[in-house]
């Protein structure tokens, strides 16, 4: 077992042990500064006024919380309701924010993990169910899926450590069994989905008569964002379920309505866009299908490393790059299995050769070590995973928190172990363009009929079945056998040529555009 | 900013309609994420066993809600949904399922059988899957027409891989011989388009339809292929 798995996945900040500390906290005291902020924020909600709600939300939150609750959770609720009219849904929007500030610099009590999940059950109800005419920030929006299926990690990771409770924890993890239950979470996030009609609205836009794309999610028309946009994020908050859950192939279904090959809402906020890259990428990983997952990982690393400057100052910035860095450890297993260097830019190629080439070539090597470096990388690399079931409390309490991810891991070298003897037999097809079985079988030391599942085990591994059934191949070097000889062929895959010229004719659309607009005395 | 209607019912109440006028698939679609309708999946199970019908769908669909409810989990159930996935070789449903069953499940004596008969046809090695499955014949016949579909995948494999195949690797990979193998061959020559080839001295070869893995002259240059609606975004700016 890596030691690099068990830390946290994001909120690293918080040290492990830090309790609440309430020596010199009073919830009921608030601060000039708070108190303008809300008030102005109230305001700013009220108005519309999406540019101002974002700088609060993204800029002076953050001040505020460095400045004044480094490590003291904001003012309850009750004492701000006053100064902004006790509206209810801004009262559940803050009380989501002091949550998500509690996580990110304490660690929650039980207590408060519930009392999170019910504000969160209310805030949703809301938004499913009542009229909201807000229009909200997509960083906001998304932040919220997130950290709902944060909190549920979160909260299935604590439950599972059941030695370390106490009698107390223990009854009122018994008392409240619906929070954080699979079910509910799974079933918002759908009910989300289903009711913002995020799905037809992405298909009505592919024949013209929607723009939740072009205009970012955004209502120019008076409406609100908030469910739609909601809606769509909660397509990737399936999917990030579904990963932590093992269950990849209904994960990347919930994706289908979203185009991964194209600009979209979910690329507008950092977050989302590494987010749902990395699951996808890490999904199709597991699926075998390396081809694809290497070239997402390759564009999202690239668009990183372009626009990593930009983040600096960003709070998601510390988790921007523990993404990329784990995102390279995927993309060295995936091209360690599947050596298509040929998809790999040359900037993203470069680091990646700094990061893992020395780790790559041992991979390359199939033996004990081999293994445990892929071991390591996984490790490091993979999902939080979860057992979402709560434990049985009529047995001896034992601690489950590791359950799920030995099992993908296992599941996961078992792969790596089939596919052992595929490295040895690539580096002899590489040099001929012929070979009898024969020779091939006493180069590699194995009999003519070991020989031949090797092949056909190379054939079955590098050819995998995509979602419509079809054939696809992840070869880069391909062979067929005719009677007793070996025919080799490297595919050399055609450059593509059609993306790049869409591009550059969009770019030029945009160039004379703003050329016309200069206006010439 | 918006106002609560009062009590509404909860999401998850919500999707609990009776299932009445739904197929299994329809309620699939509709409930994923509902507790109600796993009877009816294991229903579902059985009847695709007896049928010869198959939905990787409903059957991770069970498979999960047995996740979140390991209480009510069948490992008969279980163990059909397994060799059903075997039967659907290439295609990874094996590890599909495999990924959401408990590790101390996979301990079963029958799930260590089936795991080591999907390492078999993983790795190609049909002489040792057909010794192991011939040893484990009361956990497979549970599920008709298990041979055959293994047959197909062995076929699917050898024609990836091969252009022309000495008769005897064929017989190995499908466990056929004799007259059954001629019996085979003959279908397979009027059916798919298998050719027979006599050579001096080695016995008889089989040449396989010809396909882009086994052949790679034959395939289509469609990597450059440009879908539809990603060039009507340009067609603004063209227009």
């Amino acid at each position: 077992m890596a030691p690099s798995y068990d830390h946290d996945d994001h909120h690293s900040n918080a040290p492990p042990s830090s309790n609440l500390d309430t020596s010199g906290y009073d919830p009921n005291l608030v601060p000039d500064s708070v108190k303008s902020f809300v008030v102005h924020l109230y305001r700013h909600i009220r108005e519309k006024n999406v540019y101002e709600i974002h700088q609060m939300y993204e800029t002076s939150f953050h001040t505020l919380s460095d400045r004044l609750f480094k490590d003291t959770p904001w003012p309850s609720v009750d004492a701000i309701a006053p100064f902004v009219d006790n509206d209810h849904v801004f009262c559940l929007l803050y009380r989501e924010m002091w949550f998500r500030h509690l996580y990110a610099r304490m660690q929650p009590t039980l207590k408060q993990r519930v009392d999170s999940w019910d504000n969160y059950c209310s805030l949703f109800q809301v938004v499913l169910h009542g009229v909201v005419n807000m229009q909200l920030p997509n960083q906001w929006l998304w932040d919220m899926v997130d950290e709902f299926v944060y909190q549920f990690q979160s909260f299935c990771q604590y439950r599972a450590k059941m030695k370390s409770k106490t009698e107390q924890e223990i009854a009122l993890l018994r008392q409240a069994d619906q929070a954080w239950s699979v079910y509910g979470v799974l079933n918002y996030l759908q009910a989300l989905v289903d009711k913002s009609s995020i799905i037809d609205i992405l298909e009505r836009e592919k024949e013209g008569l929607e723009n939740f794309t072009a205009d970012d999610g955004y209502d120019y028309n008076g409406g609100s964002n908030v469910l739609r946009v909601l809606g769509y994020f909660s397509m990737v908050g399936l999917l990030r379920v579904h990963c932590l859950l093992g269950d990849y192939h209904t994960g990347l279904k919930c994706m289908l309505p979203i185009d991964i090959s194209q600009h979209g809402v979910y690329t507008t906020v950092i977050g989302s866009h590494i987010t749902t890259i990395y699951h996808y990428g890490f999904a199709n990983l597991m699926l075998r299908r390396y081809v694809v997952a290497i070239r997402e990982f390759n564009k999202i690393l690239l668009y990183i490393y372009k626009t990593k400057q930009y983040h600096q100052k960003s709070p998601q910035y510390e988790q921007i790059l523990k993404k990329n860095e784990q995102m390279y450890a995927l993309l060295a297993i995936c091209l360690s299995l599947c050596p298509q260097t040929k998809l790999v830019e040359e900037t993203v190629n470069s680091q990646l050769r700094e990061k893992y080439g020395e780790k790559m070539s041992r991979m390359q090597r199939y033996d004990d070590e081999a293994f445990a470096l892929y071991d390591e990388l996984f490790s490091y690399a993979c999902p939080k995973f979860i057992t979402p079931s709560p434990p049985n409390f009529d047995e001896p309490l034992v601690n489950y928190n590791q359950d799920a991810y030995r099992l993908q891991l296992k599941l996961f070298l078992y792969e790596v172990k089939q596919q052992q003897l595929l490295s040895g037999v690539r580096t002899f097809l590489k040099v001929y363009s012929t070979i009898s079985l024969g020779k091939l079988a006493t180069y590699m030391e194995v009999d003519e009929a070991t020989l031949r599942t090797i092949l056909m085990t190379y054939k079955h591994k590098t050819h995998t079945v995509d979602a419509e059934g079809k054939i696809i191949s992840n070869a880069d070097i391909d062979f067929y056998i005719d009677d007793d000889m070996v025919h080799i062929v490297e595919s050399k895959p055609p450059k593509r040529y059609g993306d790049y010229f869409m591009r550059q004719i969009a770019k030029l659309e945009g160039v004379m555009n703003d050329m016309d607009r200069i206006k010439l005395e | 900013m918006g106002k609560e209607i009062q009590k509404q019912p909860q999401p998850q109440q919500q999707q609990q309609q009776p299932a009445t006028s739904y197929t299994v698939e329809q309620l699939v679609a509709l409930n994923p994420y509902n507790p109600d309708i796993l009877p009816d999946l294991e229903n579902y199970v059985n009847e695709q066993v007896m049928t010869g019908s198959y939905s990787l769908d409903a059957n991770l669909c069970l498979l999960r809600l047995y996740q979140f409810e390991p209480e009510r989990m069948s490992i008969q159930i279980i163990a059909r949904i397994l060799i059903k996935a075997l039967m659907a070789m290439p295609a990874s449903d094996f590890s599909l399922c495999l990924f959401l069953i408990p590790e101390r499940v996979q301990m079963e004596e029958q799930f260590k059988t089936l795991i080591v008969l999907s390492h078999y046809l993983e790795t190609a090695r049909f002489r040792q899957f057909w010794e192991e499955a011939s040893k484990s014949r009361h956990i497979l016949e549970a599920v008709p027409g298990f041979e055959e579909a293994v047959q197909s995948y062995a076929v699917h494999i050898l024609s990836l891989t091969c252009q022309r195949v000495p008769r005897t690797v064929l017989a190995e990979a499908i466990n056929i011989e004799g007259l059954a193998l001629d019996k085979f061959l003959e279908q397979q020559v009027t059916e798919c388009g298998w050719l027979l080839e006599k050579s001096s001295g080695k016995g008889q070869i089989i040449i396989l339809p010809g396909n882009e893995f086994n052949h790679p002259e034959l395939k289509k240059n469609t990597a450059d292929s440009i879908q539809l609606e990603h060039i009507t975004r340009i067609f603004p700016i063209l227009g």
